[in-house]
């Protein structure tokens, strides 16, 4: 009987690949174990081994071709002797491949990865008629990197993995080749030692970037973030400033458990002496941590790993930076305000436009950074539509919903027609299992939900 | 520890001993003013004084170039008197007022100064220590020859982070002096209750960094550890470690009645090894300067430190709008 090879997912957050190289051709023995494949996933190249023994009876889908989304047939493999079936549905997946959209029937709806909303998107950062491109974020922040490191040669990368294996998430690749080991610095895996000699460098006169393979991992490293980045200018009466920019992903990736899936916009959004970026899109991306390279305070720039991939339109502009704490306006509408940031932006677009469907026009603003926190903004939104939802990753207790609430009762108590609604990732510790990450993560009913509840709808 | 010395090395000349005997004096003086000003309620919260350790910084001061630069932890005092930083300034930091050099906004333990190159005063034990090897990470990338001079102590000797550092510092070849102060207590537990091995240089070993114990008690031995150390560095070849064997007098900070040694091991300490006392020996046995000499130059130190009592006490507080300033940097464009 033919047995279908299909597209593997081969990182927790793969949701389609290229297919670079077909190691084997049709008519080929194989058995199980080996390599018949080699497949580039948004971080690395991987080898792919056949798990069944037969002939390879047909390739559907040839080498070279990229966005081929997980679980797509890529090829069959028959029985010695048995005939190739006809394969017109299978040929007629591989003729289109890179339709992320169209999942297999076998995957799941996936939360974290909901179709794309890019429609609407009143208040651009950059003039009419500029010119744009498609981009990944992952893209963008390495050209944000790439063209900052060729302005300010005091401006260097160290981190985890950041040099020769190009970025564990890929985000400095080509770096090393072009600016070399002097300012691509790999690091032994030391978060605290690493981040201490980063804001010590910064200390003395250069500008560091500093990447955390993740933020869960900078927690070892919080005491020199907050007791020597963000305070020493304080206590050294305006003397010591501390120009350095600590970068990586934070949030839920897929399926990797508690210790790796954790949102820290509220934990350094707490610290007097930092600034804390969270961009959603890849201009945003590009635009912050250019502004974050050049600002002279520490930056903390929450990045995260399923926003890692999505393409968005940038500028083609040479120098295109966007200021640290305005908020950005993606959607108009009267009836009620959406405030959200990063990852959460997804839920938040997405809930507006079937909140659309049903009548209800939600004006969404992405916050963008979290100190300085772009409240007026927010104020002058609600001002407009008397109702507000937030909606984030992080926990409940202390967010960054609870501070929207607590300005819009003190500075906009009267303009508001019902309780603020905090839609935001739950109490929980993040778990494995398939079905209980999903519930833990915020949703986009939920997000809907809370939004219908302050329109008394 | 080794016998005490009593002759000056050939390299230092009269003028360069009785200097370091001025510089220790100044540290001592105003350690103990400190102290009074404590007592009266017009310094407050922690202050740790550097009484008996005053040969480390003068010692290791004399073997730095200009640009070289120094860090350390809270036990901080001296070290800004040591490298020149205005007695008037760190004083009035003491007591909090606006002439200090954080403006009053970071007491005893957080000082600074880009002009003397002290980044200081750091409050969390061992933090500093990977703060100096990144000033170190930015000379060697500059290119410039500077070398950094990281203090701590035998206390600090034990996180974690010390070690992370090392292990970088001789990876990527760093310019830095790691300076163990090694005062055997961290805060009141000895070290033999707190170290695994009595010879905290050796831990050095494991990463490849040389290092030596030295008599900390004696301006010249450190001095001449020094040199050697600073030339190490200054050649391309990567850290070195001094473990620099000193004594407290005074207890981990002014709360602390120091119960934890006995009185005889103090006094005893003071009277045959006192760092002061030895150089003034020198001095005087040499013939470099006389009683009277040696006179002139306390009552100046005194009036150096009174000055700085009575500046700290005459600045004013600093105003309220200070509350609201420095937690940023503006951008310079």
């Amino acid at each position: 009987m033919p047995t279908e090879i299909l597209m593997p997912a081969l990182s927790p957050t793969m949701e389609e690949g290229t297919l670079a190289k077909w190691l084997v051709k049709e008519g080929d023995t194989v058995t199980a174990g080996d390599v018949i494949a080699e497949i580039e996933t948004d971080k690395a190249t991987m080898e792919f081994e056949a798990v069944d023994e037969g002939v390879m009876g047909k390739i559907l889908v040839t080498e070279g071709t990229q966005n081929v989304a997980v679980n797509t047939p890529i090829a069959v493999l028959v029985e010695e002797g048995e005939e190739v079936p006809d394969l017109a549905r299978d040929q007629a997946l591989a003729a289109q491949p890179a339709e992320p959209a169209a999942q297999p029937a076998a995957a799941a709806p996936e939360p974290a990865a909901p179709a794309k909303v890019e429609a609407a998107r009143p208040e651009p950062d950059w003039p009419d008629g500029t010119k744009t491109k498609k981009q990944t974020v992952r893209e963008a922040l390495r050209d944000a990197m790439a063209e900052e490191m060729r302005r300010d040669g005091d401006v260097f990368l160290m981190g985890e993995e950041v040099a020769e294996y190009q970025g564990a998430y890929k985000i400095s690749q080509g770096l090393l080749d072009e600016f070399g080991s002097k300012r691509v610095i790999d690091t032994p895996i030391t978060e605290h030692g690493f981040t201490g000699i980063g804001v010590g460098a910064a200390f003395g006169g250069l500008r560091p970037i500093v990447e955390f393979m993740t933020f869960n991992f900078a927690m070892q490293a919080m005491d020199q973030i907050i007791n020597s980045a963000a305070k020493t200018l304080y206590m050294s009466g305006g003397q010591m400033g501390c120009p350095i920019v600590f970068r990586g992903p934070s949030g839920a990736a897929a399926r990797v458990g508690a210790q790796h899936s954790q949102d820290y916009a509220a934990w350094y959004a707490h610290i007097p002496g930092l600034k804390v970026a969270m961009p959603y899109s890849a201009s945003d991306a590009k635009g912050l941590l250019k502004s974050a390279i050049r600002d002279p305070n520490p930056v903390i720039f929450l990045e995260n790993e399923i926003l890692y991939g999505r393409s968005f339109d940038v500028p083609m502009l040479e120098d295109f930076t966007v200021p640290l704490g305005k908020a950005r306006i993606w959607r108009e509408g009267s009836d009620v305000t959406i405030v959200s940031f990063g990852i959460g932006m997804t839920y938040a677009l997405e809930a507006a436009e079937k909140l659309a469907e049903e009548g209800i026009e939600a004006e969404v603003i992405d916050l963008r950074c979290l100190r300085p926190i772009d409240t007026a903004t927010v104020i002058a939104s609600v001002q407009k539509t008397n109702r507000c939802v937030t909606v984030e990753e992080g926990w409940p207790v202390a967010s960054i919903g609870n501070y929207i609430s607590a300005t819009l009762m003190q500075q906009a108590f009267d303009w508001l027609d019902a309780p603020v609604i905090n839609v935001t990732g739950k109490d929980v510790p993040m778990p494995y299992a398939a079905n209980l990450e999903r519930h833990a993560l915020v949703t986009t009913p939920e997000v809907i939900e809370a939004a219908k509840q302050v329109c008394y709808r | 520890m080794a016998a005490r010395k009593t002759t000056a090395k050939p390299n230092v000349s009269p003028e360069e001993l009785t200097q370091y005997y001025r510089d220790m004096l100044l540290i001592r003086r105003f350690e103990e003013k400190a102290g009074q000003l404590y007592g009266m309620g017009l310094i407050g919260g922690f202050c740790h004084l550097y009484i008996g350790q005053e040969a480390v910084v003068v010692g290791l001061e004399a073997a730095a170039e200009e640009g070289d630069k120094r860090i350390t932890s809270y036990r901080d005092h001296g070290h800004m008197l040591a490298c020149g930083m205005d007695p008037n300034g760190v004083m009035a930091e003491l007591t909090g007022r606006e002439g200090g050099y954080s403006k009053g906004k970071g007491g005893s333990m957080h000082m600074f100064s880009r002009e003397k190159h002290f980044y200081g005063g750091h409050g969390i034990v061992g933090a500093q220590v990977p703060l100096g090897a990144g000033l170190a990470f930015a000379d060697k990338y500059k290119g410039n020859g500077r070398v950094t001079f990281t203090y701590f102590g035998d206390g600090a000797a034990n996180q974690g982070q010390v070690y992370e550092t090392f292990n970088m510092a001789a990876l990527w070849e760093l310019p830095v002096v790691f300076v163990i102060e090694n005062n055997q207590y961290a805060m009141g537990t000895a070290m033999k209750r707190s170290t695994s091995t009595p010879d905290i240089y050796h831990r050095g070993n494991a990463f490849g960094i040389p290092g030596e114990m030295v008599d900390g008690m004696d301006v010249l031995a450190v001095k001449a550890a020094g040199e050697k150390a600073v030339k190490h560095c200054r050649a391309g070849k990567g850290p070195y470690i001094l473990e620099i064997k000193t004594y407290r007098y005074r207890g981990h900070s002014m709360s602390d009645p120091a119960k934890y040694r006995t009185r005889e091991e103090v006094s005893k300490m003071r009277e045959e090894r006192d760092p002061i006392d030895h150089v003034r020996e020198m001095l005087v046995q040499g013939g470099h300067a006389s009683e009277e000499d040696l006179k002139a130059i306390d009552k100046e130190i005194k009036a150096v430190v009174n000055a700085s009592a009575e500046f700290a006490r005459e600045s004013p507080e600093p105003a309220l709008d200070e509350l609201w300033t420095d937690i940023y940097a503006e951008a310079a464009d």
